[in-house]
């Protein structure tokens, strides 16, 4: 452990995963009280509240748009998609950062991750969820699509068309969902025995004891379970990566100037890691105070998630400057005409501009680490990241299909209220599920945090090991 | 088999408690030696160099995980080549029935898929959960075994296992206490 | 039911509801007395939305009960089914009847396809000299009309429903009262009539009462300024090198457009490099599709085409003109112009507009004298439609009469006066001053309001009669379907008030033309067949004139002989005595026994003597019909409110349009950045004033505003009424056209114009590719060279899918397109195509399949050109919308056919987004009406309706290939070329569609997809379209500078 390759007090010494003094019982304690014991905080409520009116306000557009149809919202021709795909591409952006910290970081042994994962996992889930809502109701004919995406056996003989990316789509996000959804779950069995042990509640402990599925810590058990959960993690690397692949592919398969790029791929997951980032920073701080946890989610990992930040969100202005690059070196009329329409005299110029502002221009502050370590700042970059992120699926989105190939086509798109419920609707359905989560479930990993205790690295005496 | 049949219910084994997971690693090593076999310790997080400490080789999971990706890619491309070029090949915008290209994301998706189930579910099937009872649960100090306590448990069934000597042995482990555990 | 229960479901109803759709119910009169005790029909047509729709399921609803769903009706007379089809009905199979429609009292010659007695569609006639299987807009679109369900239903007298037998004692009582006294106070109001047997029926009745007067009034075709022309001209522009339109829009306008369009095209559609081509030259003072056509066009203020005229025949050296000298900035122009006409003699034709003053038609007509183009190119004839042709002064006339109380009985033979009539004139409150008003119309609509007596008329699907084409071909009118709503046609009144009240529509037309065929009508006809031969017996002539549609010696300019032509001589009602008179003019080889056929042309001198328009200034306000409702007639027909007008593509309203210099001048904005809101501006007119959007059109002369008529309708019905802005208020009998003196104010205030198009600039991506004849020759190439390169077809991993077998492709001619929209008519038509209504086409969700693109080429303010080019699916060989739908509902078929499986599509509109021609229209709400019963009778039974969160495009109107393919089946034969038209391609008047098997080396296609300016739209997207286009190719004229 690299903590102690520096004297105590030296300023390169970087800051505890977990704040001194703990011991087992008290980390244990600290977090099962959170669900078992401790009055839920005030502010809990309010927030919960207020989150749930949005996600009533969503079930009432949803009610309205499947009694209407699409023409509620904003779309035409040619802006066939609009904000139901922007908000895809955005939930399910944000959705990759859960599985990469428990993943990725778990196989570069980041043992700062332990104390963020669960949350993060959990947090993907429920992006996850609000984006797999958009490529339903995004469809004409919903009721059609909810079983005609699928391959099922049918008197028509009749199968969903493979080379479409909206197929690969499908696949992509039930596979991701349900890997994380089993990660998660198995990261929790160990944990809900701990709840299980702690419960007074003679109901709760049963209930936690059936979640726990009889979990009884055995070694031979934890053998298994880490191998599991590793090959797990090592399945979910590549699968985070390729979900927002083929997310990507969505456009870049396309014919559309704009769309039709190749390099999406790696753009798009660059993105959705550094949408993900910021999202987590941006629960994690409010949570953190809101259930007193600091100890355990620390400054160290708030300053490590701000790096990552400003890191991937490097790559994808990158990914924009590129864009510009190959559209030029394309001397292709119809690129240099959406760049033209993008960047400088089309109707949503502005777009673009306050997008470089968002993800290339505010995050820059995180270089320095007196700001790093401003934790109100860093949470105010997050938001603007946030806001970034989706003004980049619009840049994408909308404004390369108002203006594509032949000008006759070319119109104006203008979103209406629906489209704004239904944006701010998720939100409100994602931060519902969050906080029912923190307060109902453990939002940090217990077992894992046992593992960063020094008492835990313990060896046989004697055997000079280590860990 | 010695067993004393005078001990009332029958005994399923001895579990000792200690406060490290130092301690715990020291006995197991120690009860290894001593070559008990039917042994196995409980603690609230994976101990490092513990399976080492009680000879347990784990080698299952992976191949049970390398079948289910297998399964997952025949199936996922065979579906597609099927469906797209046996039962219903149709001319999509000229592009050829078997469109291998097109057909890779959802195969690498089901791979990943059946792989994920068999890592989880084959895990859980080789540790025998979801399991209601077993008999370490009856131990009352147990439920510490999840938050602060280290267990280390040898079985009645063990061909070296006494009720008496083992007994002694495990307490001069520097364990805590050492109870019986009822079948 | 019971009466009780009628009461209750009818309770929230307002009062014209109740009867409209109970008289569906039963129409027995005490029921109907019982009804009207109960609610006083005196109350408004239902404007809210929610009660419309009330009455709607209550008409479906009681139509159901009542089992009179219109669709069941079969004609009861006997009409003769079109040759192509067998004698009987085949369920499934469509019969063709030949019939026409009269549009200002001319012919526009049709065949109708009938589906189990129902009419759903409707062709042009090929055979027609006035056709030659072209159609129009209004014909098109007719058959919605047909079945349009806010069409006045029942006689109403005093604002109450009334038998038609108490209608007919009204009548014949008025009439006969009158008949003592001469007739004195008797009038009739018309439009234009050609109907020999109407006319017959109107002369019966003012021989009887010589005091009655017969007025005719048409806001369209009647108005007339600065007089009617003394001449008509047949013109021939297939045989025209060089022609010069005076504000002529006569491929947009006019009973001849449809085989004006045809001639015209035949000189543009080249098929060599070393094609000669016509060159045409534009004078007008507002883009209309003729200039947008030209390969020289001024734009002119309206008042200074006369003096241009005069320049230009001195030019050309007309003698006995007043020295005139045009412009000093036209001049160079003009005298190119000469020039290119004195080089083109006898193979020129200068042609004016309607509404240019006599006096320029009669300078047309000496320059056409001059350069000998008479006979030629161009024949003067007497006017076919009865006279006075002058319809402003017959109204002015009519309403100063009325006025001065000297009216007593008025019968209004359809038309709309209360609305149309000239404003200076204030027809309503003359109208007032009349004892007995009779309103014979379509529609219950403004005039029928301030009438006692309204009677629902006959549409001209349901009704008997004859009219003459442009050419004076006599044209039969049969029925299609027995009258939906009990309506009457013009001859039927006539008939009751020459007191012939038994006989049928079908008698009188019968009657007359027997009698003609014994010579015995006042005009004297030549009745022959196509070859020339007469017809054995008057039964033989009825049974071919009814097959064929018209008779073919009557016509002017048909083959075999201009010796048959039967331009009858003018006939002024007033006194028949006249008609003799003219028919005994002396004419080339006319003879007492054929009188008919005599062309009695009036010297071209008299003309020339016609006074010079008086002078004119100030900003010029120009008046001009809606292009598709024209005078608010079609107000309530949704396929042409929401068919974008030419050029402006705006649907649904009516909008000034100023050019981009005056716009600047009044600083306002130009550019238009999608359907945004229009500036509004105040028009100021003769101290009246009219509030309407103002939209800037290039090509639009400066210093000039252009209003159209025809919207602002009050009572059109539940599409009409209460949409744009009523111009009619501005409109004088002084000048019913053009005038000086007007002013425009920017309002501030601003109104969303829903348009189809917001970008008309190309942005130098050549989806039109324009070349000029002479470089086109020099070097074919250059049409290729204005694209990029499409990828080579071996460019490719994939193996390349064969077509064996049929291959269908189409091929689109840019330079004989003149972007009048008669194909999107026909494909809305043929293909069940919803209106969706201005909101959604302001959020540019039009459905239409087809669209035309406009594009203005060079400067703004003077466009260099102007370019239409239809743009359907393209049926790529390798789509991009296919690959990409996840479902599969779209994909080819084995003949290349881009399918569209509307019962599979979710609806991701996927497939739009990556189809680089945005042909793919999306069901974003319930479009299709599947609720008026009136509207189901109408759709076309062989394809889908389409329901929501469905995308749809064109398919190469699939269902007519089936049919051809199902038929080629049965007798084994393959499919001829030719033999599958589409429906854009059907009613081209220009020829300028043509689709065919591209596996078959001698079709049609194939022959023009090997000319050097077929192009493919982006082709370098490697789509491989089957639609291909044709280059347009350009004539100037090098002199013109």
């Amino acid at each position: 452990m690299h903590e102690h390759q520096f004297p105590p007090g030296d300023f390169r010494a970087p800051l505890p995963v977990i704040a001194p003094g703990h011991s087992f019982r008290s980390i244990n304690e600290k977090l099962t009280s959170i669900v078992l014991t401790r009055n839920t905080p005030l502010v809990w409520f309010i927030v919960t509240g207020i989150a749930f009116t949005f996600l009533m306000g969503l079930t009432v557009a949803i009610a309205y748009l499947l009694a209407k149809g699409i023409g509620i919202w904003g779309n035409n021709i040619p802006v066939g998609w609009a904000f139901d795909i922007i908000n895809f591409v955005w939930w399910i952006g944000i959705g990759h950062a859960g599985t990469l910290i428990s993943a990725i970081l778990l196989l570069f042994k980041q043992d700062w991750r332990t104390s963020i994962n669960r949350f993060a996992e959990a947090m993907t889930l429920f992006a996850v969820a609000c984006a797999a809502l958009f490529p339903l109701i995004h469809t004409g004919r919903p009721w059609l699509a909810i079983y005609w995406l699928f391959p099922y056996p049918n008197a028509m003989t009749l199968w969903p068309q493979f080379r479409s990316p909206l197929i690969w789509d499908v696949f992509a996000v039930t596979t991701y969902g349900t890997v994380s959804l089993l990660f998660w779950s198995v990261g929790l069995i160990p944990d809900m025995a701990a709840f299980r042990d702690r419960a007074v509640n003679p109901k709760l402990k049963k209930l936690f004891g059936v979640l726990s599925l009889g979990w009884r810590g055995s070694a031979r058990h934890w053998a298994r379970y880490e191998k599991a959960y590793l090959l797990l993690a090592g399945l979910s690397t590549p699968l985070v990566l390729s979900v927002h692949t083929v997310v990507s592919f969505d456009f870049a398969v396309s014919v559309l100037p704009g769309w039709h790029a190749t390099i999406f791929p790696p753009y798009f997951v660059a993105g959705a890691i550094y949408a993900g980032f910021a999202m987590v920073l941006t629960l994690a701080i409010p949570i953190r105070v809101m259930f007193g946890v600091q100890d355990f989610i620390t400054m160290r990992h708030i300053e490590n998630m701000a790096k990552i930040t400003l890191v991937t969100g490097l790559i994808v202005t990158y990914g924009y400057m590129s864009e510009l690059f190959f559209g030029w070196y394309s001397a292709n009329d119809y690129e240099l005409f959406m760049l033209k329409n993008r960047t400088w005299f089309g109707p949503y110029a502005w777009t673009y501009w306050l997008l470089l502002i968002c993800n290339f221009l505010v995050p820059q502050m995180l270089w320095s680490k007196r700001l790093r370590r401003n934790i109100p700042l860093v949470f105010i970059v997050c938001m603007f990241v946030n806001v970034g992120m989706w003004l980049e699926r619009f840049v994408i989105i909308v404004t390369s299909l108002h203006r594509d190939f032949v000008p006759s086509a070319w119109e104006m798109y203008y979103p209406t209220i629906w489209d704004f419920m239904t944006l701010f609707g998720t939100i409100g359905l994602f931060t519902t599920l969050m906080f029912v989560f923190v307060r109902l479930l453990p939002m940090i990993a217990i077992f894992e945090m046992y593992t960063l205790l020094p008492q835990a690295r313990s060896k046989p005496a004697g055997e000079e090991a280590t860990s | 088999m010695a067993h004393d049949l005078q001990s009332g219910p029958s005994l399923f084994g001895l579990l000792a408690e200690f406060d490290t997971p130092g301690q715990l690693l020291k006995a197991a090593n120690k009860v290894r030696e001593a070559g008990y076999t039917k042994t196995d310790a409980y603690s609230p997080f994976p101990i490092h160099g513990m399976p080492e400490a009680l000879g347990i080789r784990e080698r299952a999971v992976a191949p049970i995980v390398l079948a289910g990706g297998l399964t997952g890619l025949i199936v996922g491309y065979g579906l597609q080549y099927w469906t797209m070029v046996i039962a219903y090949p149709l001319n999509v915008g000229g592009r050829p029935h078997h469109a291998w290209v097109n057909f890779i994301p959802p195969a690498f998706e089901t791979t990943i898929l059946f792989a994920a189930f068999a890592a989880v579910f084959g895990m859980l099937a080789l540790n025998g959960l979801p399991q209601p009872y077993h008999p370490v649960f009856g131990a009352k100090r147990f439920a510490l075994a999840t938050s602060e306590k280290f267990f280390l448990a040898i079985e009645a069934t063990d061909p070296m296992f006494d009720a008496k000597t083992t007994r002694d042995f495990l307490s001069s482990l520097s364990s805590r206490e050492v109870v019986e555990l009822e079948d | 039911m019971t009466l009780a229960d009628i009461r209750t479901r009818l309770a929230s109803l307002e009062g014209r509801a109740y009867w409209r759709s109970l008289e569906e119910l039963s129409d027995t009169p005490e029921f109907r007395e019982y009804l009207h005790r109960e609610f006083p029909a005196q109350a408004s047509e239902f404007n809210d939305p929610a009660g419309r729709r009330e009455f709607l399921k209550l008409m479906g609803a009681s139509l159901a009960l009542a089992g009179v769903s219109a669709c069941t009706r079969q004609p009861e007379e006997k009409i003769i089914p079109y040759v192509r089809q067998p004698e009987e009905i085949i369920p499934g199979r469509p019969l063709f009847y030949a019939t026409a429609m009269p549009l200002g009292g001319y012919a526009f010659p049709l065949l109708a396809e009938n589906h189990m007695g129902r009419p759903t569609k409707l062709e042009g006639n090929p055979e027609h000299p006035a056709s030659l299987g072209g159609t129009d807009l209004f014909s098109q679109t007719s058959v919605l009309t047909l079945y349009d369900p806010d069409r006045s239903r029942t006689v109403v007298g005093d604002g109450e429903v009334r038998t038609w037998g108490t209608f007919v004692n009204v009548l014949q009582a008025a009439t006969m009262s009158r008949r003592p006294i001469k007739g004195q106070g008797l009038r009739l109001l018309t439009g234009p009539v050609t109907s020999p047997s109407l006319i017959d029926q109107i002369e019966k009745l003012l021989s009887g009462m010589p005091e009655a007067k017969w007025h005719q009034w048409d806001a369209v075709f009647g108005a007339r300024q600065g007089g009617a022309p003394a001449a008509l001209p047949i013109c021939r522009f297939d045989k025209a090198d060089v022609v010069v339109a005076l504000d002529a829009d006569f491929l947009g306008t006019g009973p001849g457009m449809v085989r004006y369009n045809k001639d015209f095209a035949s000189r543009r559609r080249i098929t060599t490099p070393e094609t000669e081509l016509n060159r045409l030259y534009v004078v007008e003072p507002v883009t209309t599709i003729t200039g947008a056509k030209a390969d020289h066009r001024l734009a002119m203020k309206a008042r200074d085409v006369h003096g241009f005229a005069a320049a230009l025949a001195s030019a050309i050296g007309v003698a006995g003109l007043p020295a005139s000298t045009a412009a000093a900035q036209v001049a160079p122009w003009l005298t190119a112009v000469a020039a290119d006409l004195n080089k083109h003699r006898g193979r020129s034709l200068v042609v004016a507009g309607d509404t240019q003053p006599a006096a320029v038609h009669a300078l047309a007509r000496a320059m056409n004298e001059a350069l000998g183009n008479v006979g030629a190119t161009v024949t003067y004839h007497a006017p076919i439609a009865a006279s006075p042709a002058d319809g402003t002064a017959s109204i002015s006339e009519l309403v100063a009469d009325m006025q001065a109380g000297r009216v007593d009985v008025l019968v209004i033979f359809g038309g709309n006066p209360v609305f149309t009539a000239p404003a200076d004139l204030n027809f309503a409150e003359a109208l007032k001053k009349v004892t007995v008003r009779v309103h014979l119309d379509l529609y219950h609509d403004e005039t029928a309001e301030l009438c006692q007596w309204h009677v629902p008329e006959a549409h001209f699907l349901e009704s008997w009669g004859d009219a003459r084409a442009f050419d004076g071909t006599v044209s039969l009118i049969q029925p299609l379907i027995s009258p939906l709503y009990d309506g009457r046609t013009a001859l039927e009144l006539l008939a009751v008030m020459n007191g012939m009240v038994e006989s049928s529509a079908m008698d009188l037309v019968k009657d007359y033309w027997t009698r003609a065929f014994a010579g015995q009508t006042s005009t004297v006809w030549s009745l022959r067949s196509a070859d020339g031969a007469p017809y054995a017996s008057p039964e033989a002539f009825w049974r071919h004139a009814l097959h064929d549609g018209f008779v073919p010696s009557t016509s002017a300019i048909a083959p075999p002989a201009a010796g048959h032509a039967a331009a009858a001589p003018a006939r002024t009602p007033s006194s028949p005595t006249a008609a003799a008179a003219a028919t005994a003019a002396p004419g080339a080889g006319a003879t007492a026994g054929r009188a008919g056929g005599a062309p009695a042309t009036p010297p071209a001198a008299a003309g020339l003597a016609a006074p010079a328009p008086a002078a004119q200034t100030g900003m010029e306000i120009i008046f001009r019909p809606d292009p598709n409702i024209l005078d608010g007639r079609f107000a309530n027909n949704g396929w042409l409110q929401e068919l974008p007008k030419p050029l402006s593509k705006v649907t649904w309203d009516n909008v000034a349009y100023i050019s981009p210099k005056t716009a600047e001048f009044f600083s306002i904005p130009i550019a238009r950045v999608g359907n945004g809101a229009n500036d509004v501006i105040e028009i100021r007119y003769q101290g009246r004033t009219a509030r309407m959007p103002v939209w800037v059109l290039p090509g639009t002369a400066d210093d000039v505003v252009v209003v159209h008529f025809g919207y602002g309708r009050r009572r059109a019905g539940r599409v009409g009424t209460g949409i744009g802005v009523d111009t009619f208020g501005l409109r004088t009998s002084k000048a019913p056209w053009f005038d000086g003196g007007a002013e425009i104010v920017r309002t501030g205030e601003s109104y969303l114009i829903a348009s189809t198009q917001n970008h008309f600039a190309m942005e130098g991506r050549h989806p039109v590719r324009a070349v000029d004849a002479a470089e086109y020759r020099k070097d074919p190439k250059v049409v290729a060279a204005l694209g990029h390169e499409a990828p080579p077809k071996t460019m490719t991993l994939y193996p390349v899918f064969e077509y064996t077998g049929h291959k269908w492709g189409m091929s689109i001619d840019l330079n004989s397109c003149t972007g009048c929209g008669v194909c999107v008519a026909a494909c809305v038509a043929e293909n069940n195509i919803a209106v969706v209504g201005k909101d959604q086409v302001s959020r540019s969700r039009e459905m239409h399949w087809l669209r035309v693109d406009t594009y203005f080429e060079g400067d703004p303010a003077a466009p260099a050109a102007t370019h239409h080019q239809p743009v359907p699916c393209q049926q790529c060989e390798t789509a991009p919308c296919e690959v990409v739908c996840p479902v599969a509902a779209t994909v080819h078929n084995d003949e290349g056919l881009n399918d569209m499986v509307y019962n599979r599509c979710v609806g991701t509109r996927y497939c739009s987004n990556n189809c680089p021609y945005k042909v793919r229209r999306f069901n974003f709400l319930l479009y299709s009406d599947f609720h008026t019963p009136e509207l189901m009778a109408q759709r076309n039974p062989d394809v889908t309706i389409r329901s929501r969160g469905v995308m749809e495009k064109c398919t190469y109107c699939v269902q007519r290939i089936n049919e051809a393919r199902i038929d080629a089946k049965t007798t084994g034969d393959p499919i001829k070329d030719g033999v599958i038209k589409t429906a854009c391609e059907q009613a081209c008047p220009a020829d300028a569609i043509v689709f065919g098997n591209l596996n078959d080396p001698e079709s049609r296609v194939v022959k023009l997809k090997q000319q050097e300016r077929n192009y493919g739209l982006l082709e370098d997207l490697n789509t491989r379209p089957r639609t291909t286009y044709l280059a347009v190719v350009k004539n100037p004229n090098p002199e013109v500078k």
